[in-house]
């Protein structure tokens, strides 16, 4: 008996196993920064360029960081989501312009509509390596004490928003 | 034979001269001696853009600006490893191609010992049970004779 249920059961463990892992999502690459204080940065912002914007000015308050880029095509796809999820008022989204012409980001959201409380501009990327960016769009859940609660690659979806985002932006107000 | 060895050894050379032109590509200026270390580490890190590659075998832009990034620090005086380490610092283990030893990659390094080992038991059992299951039975009086007599005849056969 036990000769002839063994290879079933064997077959049926690796078909779990293998199904598991069509599930997963390969670009969905755990970022060791969850859990970490989010890396210092001092930018200028995207509309006013003398004025400076850093990580600390955000301390005592629960917020986004969305990179985004007037190129990223994806960013247009989540675009809506953010600019519903202002308008909501239920958490303030800051901007991670990367990469970008200064004047193609700003014309991008005079086109689009600004979502965000203001942008960074993040012109040669490095604040983004430091955030580990590998691909834009990204968003960070940065709590009160400027810790990363929480990553997420590639465009928000109204899903991941309602399911994943908003609980814990809630739990973590408070 | 002496062809055979020639094609043979055209053959190994094959992935050399391979692997020279890729690198030969991807010169983006800067000190000769902090290119090579800059692809050197580059081949050890994951280009996270196009998984299946290095650092050094990807253009996408990712790749590129990364080993500009390298350069830089290099050029700075960070060593290899520092590099290594301010990748994985911000990218997580991830991005090494050859994974650390640690607890969670326990099974990744041997995993595949542990499967040798463990057939390598249920063989050696295997045997040794069948081994008990063989029971000697000696021969009767009988089959004795008829043995001999099948020898005789075949002896008898190969001289003839």
């Amino acid at each position: 008996m036990v000769r002839y249920l063994a290879p079933l059961v064997i077959f049926v463990v690796m078909a779990g196993f293998l199904y598991y892992g069509l599930s997963l999502n390969p670009q969905d690459v755990p970022s060791p920064l969850v859990g970490k204080p989010a890396p210092q940065f001092e930018l200028s912002q995207l509309h006013q360029t003398e004025q400076m914007i850093s990580r600390d000015s955000n301390l005592g308050k629960v917020w986004l960081l969305n990179v985004w880029a007037s190129w990223c095509v994806s960013c247009r796809q989540e675009h809506p989501v953010l600019m519903q999820l202002a308008r909501s008022g239920e958490v303030p989204i800051y901007g991670l312009n990367y990469k970008d012409e200064r004047d193609a980001a700003i014309n991008w959201l005079q086109d689009f509509g600004n979502p965000y409380v203001m942008s960074a501009h993040d012109y040669n990327g490095r604040v983004g390596v430091d955030y580990g960016v590998y691909g834009v769009p990204e968003t960070y859940v940065i709590d009160k004490q400027g810790v990363i609660r929480h990553k997420h690659t590639g465009p928000v979806s109204p899903q991941a928003l309602k399911e994943t985002i908003l609980p814990l932006v809630r739990e973590l107000k408070g | 034979m002496k062809k055979i060895l020639v094609l043979a050894l055209l053959c190994l050379s094959l992935p050399l001269a391979y692997q020279a032109q890729a690198k030969e590509a991807e010169y983006i200026g800067g000190e000769p001696e902090i290119h090579a270390r800059v692809m050197g580490v580059s081949e050890e890190l994951r280009c996270l853009v196009c998984q299946g590659q290095s650092l050094a075998d990807s253009n996408s832009d990712f790749a590129v600006d990364m080993r500009g990034q390298i350069q830089e620090m290099m050029e700075t005086g960070m060593n290899d490893r520092e590099v290594v380490d301010f990748m994985v610092q911000r990218y997580g283990d991830y991005v090494r191609y050859r994974p650390p030893f640690n607890a969670t990659t326990f099974l990744l390094w041997f995993g595949p010992f542990i499967l040798l080992g463990v057939g390598i038991a249920v063989l050696y059992t295997n045997v040794l049970r069948r081994r008990k299951q063989i029971e000697e039975v000696p021969l009767t009086e009988e089959e004795h004779r008829r043995a001999a007599e099948l020898l005789e005849e075949g002896s008898g056969e190969n001289k003839a």
